[in-house]
Formats: structure tokens, sequence, C-alpha cells
């Protein structure tokens, strides 16, 4: 494919998300696909930041390698990334700032000085109008019709008061308009696709399929990188009646979750690793309970606070594992925006038709960063189930009752008649505790037994209902990629920079996790030829779940851990590097 | 709103709606427990508000007196350790038209559930919690509770708690519950009243119950209540009065008071949270059909 790299980068309260979501803005209007790139530390001032739009003919599904337009608010972003421009690329600076000597940049490669600060004076005192200079110089070279630049920034200004709308198109149209006599647009420029593409962040759309899915109520404490969530749905609360809670911990956040679901309403929360070690326990609880619940479970990189603002897949482990003992759950993996709505449906579906805890598993990489979305590609045609399985009868009603699929009619508080005791508790079919003075009788031991094979029989209709894995690409390719979760996207890429190379590939990828079919999964593996594993994390936390599932032991990894998300050149290189050496 | 239609809990038609009494489940307490004059307390409460079974929820952890749940015949959730006031909150913001009851033990309150307890009372949410204050672990057989005097040899505390105890009445003063009372196993009577008030009470409802552990506990028994207890509202106190609030319940030693210490009137949580103005969450229509417009921000 054709593709453009736009990159924007300073410091940190600089304003470079909003410069990088407005030119990712502007190509999703022109009807082209767009990836951008959140890249932040976490300090709130100060630090380096920056922001990649990649765009072109195709479907960026990551990042990319390469950059050809470069907005530089400072000397460091220079140093940092100029050396990833491409043949014809540009750096665009203010020379009242910094200079770029010509030696600084790769062979190819032009400066662009714009006196971004000169025009913003025209206006206000307010340094920040730089960057609309800026912006409307890599504008111009990126193929942005002016126009519509300004139709981006009235909409995200819209709403500020007095001039700061017209400074802005001012500025812009003085920064657009000098590019336009001192350089010449980018050849990689897209030209204008068809209807304008959504832009959205994967936290958008899981809130948005929260939404589609019914949920009225939404618990959690703000953790990078799953705060996104609670901020789209607490901003849409009150137009769409959906209860956004904000606790006080993530303790309470997933209790009042469970406490919301069990009153009768579909109930999620969403944090990252740091909090959800700290639901572990309340997680068991709705599987004992048998309550419905989806947890989102945005990584980022650890152990303990790790880096906070840097992404990756290390918490599988957790999620696999998060609770005592044995209960029924599924973990689902969405690989970009669209699918993170989806997968956000299904996993609302699933809680409420197995009545047990599902897990979203994102990660930074997904959740921070922007993806498009054909209009068309999310449809609100989603009508929620009912919650009520069970209609009264005032006879005998047995809110645990043994069933062939291990899910018993369910009734809510309020519903007379029906009335019984969720218990965290072990407990015989009438929700009646058996935790206490009934264990160890014969009689009660194997009530027990009973009990816990009904939840567990839940896992096989979990099973039975859950996106099976995906194979991409040729069956007989020398190389199969396997990947989960966001990392599919770059390794995507890779596959058609390999293809583009006369070496065709192909992927496993797994929408669900967590429970796998093993028998699938052998007969998929017994069909590959040699594979490689990408995942971000340092165990290969995957690779371990597919051994112990299903025997398959997959020994080429490409194990990210360094808070980065994969480059498709990274996955490239080992790729070809297992093709040409590398076992089975 | 959403196009697709309101809901409504299936309910059987005719008939009469039975009010609260007791499970079919026998307590689990160790006789002469504290805990039985609470549940009758809580019965008797509900019975005489007439709220019928169906719409009362009661809420608890776990301890000796979170298994009070089973024993009644509303619904009930017993939680895990500390969580049932989130959970209470959970179930209050899902359908506001329920009674919710939290009930619970000073270790399952005060220690472990300490942080829910604070903020659920700043956030008035029209709950009440009733706690059964033993100053000791029961059910991990009688170590020291946040509520254990200083001194007090435990199992834990072999030599004597060395920590100053929390004093829930005045934690809860400082915390902005609107309704605070304290009420004694041994008087029943007046426990009732006490939940009563509560239930009836619109905002957060805490009653701090002094309820003598007969197995751990050989220091803060019946009879050392009996001795001290004298009631707020034969002693002239007014519990309008914060201040006066505040001196009552920082008494200990040779007179405690029990009764009514504090209410007052502040807008509830479910009050001030828009999206329930338009009724039981559980009742409300969801979903986005129709909502097409929605993605129009996204453009």
């Amino acid at each position: 494919m054709t593709e453009l790299g736009v990159r924007a980068g300073g410091q940190a309260g600089d304003g470079i998300a909003s410069v990088g979501e407005t030119i990712a803005r502007c190509f999703s209007r022109m009807g082209r696909h767009v990836f951008g790139l959140n890249a932040y530390q976490s300090v709130i001032r100060g630090g380096h930041v920056w922001y990649q739009a990649r765009t072109g003919d195709g479907r960026p599904h990551c990042q990319g390698d390469g950059l050809d337009i470069l907005y530089a608010l400072d000397k460091q972003t220079v140093d940092v990334h100029a050396a990833g421009l491409r043949r014809g690329g540009t750096v665009v600076f203010d020379p009242e700032k910094f200079a770029v000597p010509a030696g600084d940049l790769p062979t190819g490669v032009t400066a662009l000085p714009v006196p971004t600060l000169e025009f913003a004076r025209k206006y206000t005192s307010q340094s920040i109008l730089q960057n609309a200079g800026g912006v409307g110089a890599a504008a111009f070279l990126a193929g942005v019709p002016l126009d519509l630049l300004h139709q981006v920034l009235t909409d995200s200004f819209g709403r500020k008061a007095g001039d700061v709308v017209n400074w802005n198109l001012g500025a812009s149209a003085d920064g657009y308009h000098f590019a336009e006599s001192h350089a010449s647009v980018n050849p990689s420029a897209p030209s204008k696709g068809g209807a304008p593409k959504l832009l959205m962040t994967g936290n958008q759309a899981i809130a948005l399929g929260a939404a589609a899915a019914g949920c009225k109520f939404l618990a959690q404490y703000p953790m990078t990188p799953a705060s996104g969530v609670m901020h789209w749905l607490a901003a849409h609360s009150h137009s769409l009646g959906i209860v956004v809670k904000q606790a006080e911990d993530e303790l309470a956040a997933i209790n009042m979750a469970i406490g919301a679901s069990f009153g009768g309403v579909r109930a999620m929360t969403a944090t990252s690793g740091g909090g959800f070690s700290l639901m572990v326990e309340a997680l068991g609880m709705a599987g004992m309970t048998e309550t419905p619940l989806v947890v989102v479970e945005s990584q980022r990189s650890g152990p303990s606070t790790g880096l906070p603002t840097k992404t990756e897949q290390g918490d599988l482990n957790l999620m696999l594992g998060a609770g005592q003992s044995d209960f029924p759950r599924a973990i689902l993996a969405p690989t970009h925006a669209k699918d993170a709505y989806l997968a956000t449906i299904r996993a609302f579906e699933l809680a409420e038709s197995w009545q047990t805890p599902i897990l979203l598993a994102s990660d930074l990489h997904l959740s921070e960063s922007h993806f498009t979305v054909d209009r068309e590609e999310i449809a609100f045609d989603f009508e929620p189930s009912s919650l009520f399985t069970v209609q009264p009868n005032g006879h005998d009603y047995k809110r645990y009752q043994y069933t062939e699929s291990g899910v018993s009619p369910r009734a809510l508080p309020g519903q007379p008649g029906l009335q019984f005791v969720a218990g965290s508790d072990e407990h015989d079919e009438k929700g009646h505790l058996v935790g206490d003075v009934k264990a160890g009788i014969p009689v009660w031991v194997a009530e027990r037994v009973h009990m816990m094979d009904k939840r567990m029989g839940k896992l096989r209709g979990l099973l039975a209902n859950s996106e099976p894995l995906v194979r991409e690409g040729p069956a007989d390719a020398p190389l199969t990629f396997v990947a989960w979760g966001s990392t599919v996207g770059p390794v995507r890429d890779a596959m058609a920079q390999l293809t583009a190379q006369g070496k065709p590939t192909n992927l496993l990828y797994f929408p669900t996790v967590f429970p796998l079919d093993p028998v699938a999964v052998v007969k998929a593996f017994e069909q590959t030829r040699r594979t490689l594993v990408v995942e971000a994390n340092y165990s290969g936390q995957f690779a371990r779940l597919i051994r112990a599932e299903t025997g398959v032991h997959l020994t080429n990894r490409l194990l990210k851990y360094d808070g980065e998300p994969f480059y498709p050149h990274e996955i490239v290189a080992r790729g070809l590097e297992v093709m040409d050496h590398g076992g089975k | 709103m959403a196009e697709s239609s309101a809901r409504v809990l299936p309910t059987p038609t005719g008939g009469t709606l039975p009010m609260v009494g007791k499970s079919d489940t026998k307590p689990t307490w160790c006789p002469g427990c504290g805990d039985f004059s609470v549940v009758a307390a809580i019965e008797m409460a509900v019975k005489r508000l007439q709220i019928p079974s169906h719409n009362v929820v009661i809420v608890s952890g776990i301890g000796c007196s979170s298994n009070l749940p089973h024993f009644l015949s509303s619904y009930g959730f017993h939680g895990i350790h500390g969580r049932a006031l989130p959970v209470a909150e959970g179930i209050r913001w899902a359908n506001h038209g329920l009674t919710v009851i939290g009930t619970g033990g000073d270790g399952d309150g005060f220690g472990i559930g300490a942080g829910h307890f604070v903020h659920a009372m700043r956030r008035n949410v029209d709950l009440t919690y009733v706690t059964m204050d033993n100053q000791i672990y029961g059910l991990t057989t009688g170590q020291a509770s946040p509520t254990s005097e200083m001194g007090q040899k435990t199992k834990s505390t072999p030599t004597g708690v060395i920590e100053h105890p929390i004093e829930p009445v005045s934690l809860a003063l400082a915390s902005g519950a609107t309704y605070i009372a304290r009420g004694f196993s041994g008087d029943v009577k007046q426990l009732v009243d006490l939940v009563a008030g509560g239930i009836q009470h619109k905002g957060f409802a805490f009653v701090d119950v002094y309820s003598p552990c007969v197995t751990y506990n050989k220091i803060n028994t019946f009879d050392f209540f009996r001795q001290r207890v004298y009631k707020l509202e034969s002693a002239g106190h007014d519990p309008t009065d914060i201040v006066a609030a505040w001196a009552r319940s920082l008494e200990w030693g040779d007179k405690i008071p029990i009764g009514l210490f504090y209410k007052t009137e502040r807008p509830t949580y479910e009050d001030l949270e828009e999206v329930l103005a338009a009724g039981p969450l559980a009742l409300q229509p969801s979903g986005l059909k129709g909502r097409e417009s929605l993605l129009d921000e996204f453009v």
C-alpha cells in the first residue's frame, strides 16, 4: 500500500495529542483509514511525547515503520525521530526556537522552517497557537485541503469561547500557505477516498460496545490506560441513561458492579493490571454467586506500577488465574477498535447467558490508539436479551438449580416469591450455606462436588459460544504467525510486507484466548509448517497457555517487553529468520 | 432515551405478598450470641414498616454476623469480607425501589471495609447499615478487632492491644452519615425502633449495635453493657445537634450512651444521580437502537 506517516513531537503540555488527532481526523474525513499512536510519559508537563498518524490507500493496522512528515516542537523531537524519515520527507519546525542543520537529517529529507510563533503573535500572546501554524504546514504537505482542515479545527475548538476558533483558522491558514509557497505536497499523500470514516480509540469502542450491549452501570477507579472507558461513558451518562460511578478504589468498583448486576442491570468495570489485582477476590465471588459481570483489563507494562503509559500483554497469567480455586470465565482479546466494539457486546452476552464473569483483555496499544471504522461497521441493531430467565411460580424456586448447561434460572430482587440469598460461601441449589455447619458431612460433601461440577460445566457452553481461532493468509504458507490482542495489528502489516517481498505467510489468532478448544488448536497446528509466536511479554504467556491446554509447544517466539508496541519491521526480520533457520 | 421499551419485572398475579419472616435456615451463632437480637430486630422493624419480603435485600460481608441474610426470608447477598457496602450501593443504584440493608461485624465494617464505610456515608446512599459490634474477631476464633479496647488481651495480642480503637459513631459523624444510632442487643425494643427509624430515614442510616460475643470477648459482655448503658432520649440529647452528638459519641467507661445520636436531611446520592430520575435503572430501557447519531462525534 502507498502510505504516509505524519508525526508530531514535543513536550507534554505542548498539545501534541491534539495536533496529532487533528491530522488523523483530516485523513479519516477524507475517507482514508488511519492508525494513530499516542506515545506519552507519566508526566503532565515536560518529558517527550509524540503522536503518529499513519494513513494510505489501504488499512494501516499499526503505527508502521517510517514517517514522511515530522512536525517538531522541540529539538529533541528532531534528534529522536529524524532518522525514521523516509526519502522525500520533511521536517517542519520554527527557526525562532531552534535550528535544524541539514547534516542532522537523512539523505533526501528536507527541513521546512515555518515561522509559527510569528503567525501566532498576529492573533494572541498565547504561544500554544503556534501549533496551528505547524498543523497548517503539515496538513499542506500531507495533501489535506485547507477547507477540510478548517472544518476539523472548527469542530474541535467550536465549544471554546471568544476568538479561539478564528485564531486557529487564521494561523493554520498562514502555516498552510507558507508551506504551499516553500515546499510541495508529499508524493505519498493520500487522495480523497470514500465517505468519511469514524475515528475512535479502543477505549471509546469498548464504551460504545458496552452501551450497545445494554450496559446500564459502570463503576471504575481511574487508572491508565483504562480510564478512557469511564471518560466516554461519563460524558454520555445522562443522554444514554447509564450510571457511571467513580468508586473509592477498585475493590469498591468491582463489588458495586456485582451488586448492580445482582440488582438487575448489565454492569461493567474497567481497570489495568494493578487495579485488576485488587479485584481478584470479587471476581471469584461473581463466579461463585453466578452474577454476570464484564471486566475490562487494559494491560500496561508491569510488574507493579511498571511503565504506566507503555503497553504490554503481560497480565494474561493474572487473568487466567485470578481468584481462588476454579470458576468458569472467558477471556476475549479484541485486536482493533471495531473488534473491541463487537467483542464488548459479545462479552455482555456471554456474561448474561452463562451467569459468570467475562474478561475483556485490552492493552494500552488498543485502548489508547486511534483506529478508523466505517460507519456501517458499527451497527446499533443489537437488542439486549432479557435478564429475567425465570417466571415466578412461587413454589420451590432454586436459584442454583442443577441443570444440564449449568445455567440456573435467575430471579432479580423485587420479584415476589423468588427470594434467595446469593452466597460467596459454597451453597446448595437454594443458595443455603454449605460452607459452615454442613461442610464435611458426607451428603454435603457430595453436594459440594455436584455444585462445583454444575458451575464448571458452564465452561463447555462458554467454549461452544465463543469465537473460534481464526486463520488468515494462505493455508500452505511456510510460516505461521501466532498472536492475540492488539499485536495482531502489526503482525498483519508485517505479513503484507513479507507478501510484497514474495514471501507469503499466514496467521493464527485467537479472539478468545480462554477457553481454548484443544481439538481445534491441535488441528490448526497440524497444518502449519513453521510458527512464530508474537506477544508483548517476557515469558511468552500465551505460548505457555497453548502448551498447557493442548501440549503444542511453540518454540519460536518474538517477545517484547520494552513498553513499545511492535513495529512491523521487527516482525518481518524475525519472521525471515525463522523461515530460514527456525524449527517448527 | 433509547427506543426499546421499558421493562417490567415479571410478577405473579393475585395472592398476598408475604412480609419478611424467618427463613428455613436456623442461625448458626453460639447460644446466647448478641446477634440473635439483631436479626429479630431487623425482622420486626421491616414487618412494622410493612415492606414485603421481595422488596428487601440484606447484604453482608464475612464474619459470624455476616451470615445474617440467610436467616430471613428476604433477598440476600452474602459477599466477601469487607465489601458489603459497595455491593449494597450497587444494588441500590440498580434498583432504588428496593429497601437495602447492610449487615456485618466490626472487623468487616471498620477493619477491612473501613474505606467503603467512610465513602458510602459521605455519598449519603439511601440504605441502612447495621453493624454487630462485639469488639472481637469471632469466626476466626478470637483476635483483636478495630474496636477492641486498649489493653485487651486476645489471641493476636497476648500482651494487650496497643492501638486506640475506632469509635464508629464518631467516624460516622465525621464521614457525613445522616442518621447515626447505637443500639444494644440487650434492648431489642429500642433496637427495633432504631432500625425502623434508619430504614425510614432518607439517606445513609448507620446503627452500630453492641452485640456481645459470648465465646471470645470476656470483657465486653452483656453484663458489662447492662451496667453502663443509658438512653440518649432520656438524657435530653438533641439529635439535631452535631456538636452534642460528637461529645456523646466520645463517652466510654462507666456510662455509655445508646439511642439516636444524630439525624439530618441531605439529598441522597440517588437524588443527585440524574440518571435515576427516570426511575429504577433495572426498569429503564437499554441499548443503542435508534441512536445512530451518537456516531457523529467520531467523524
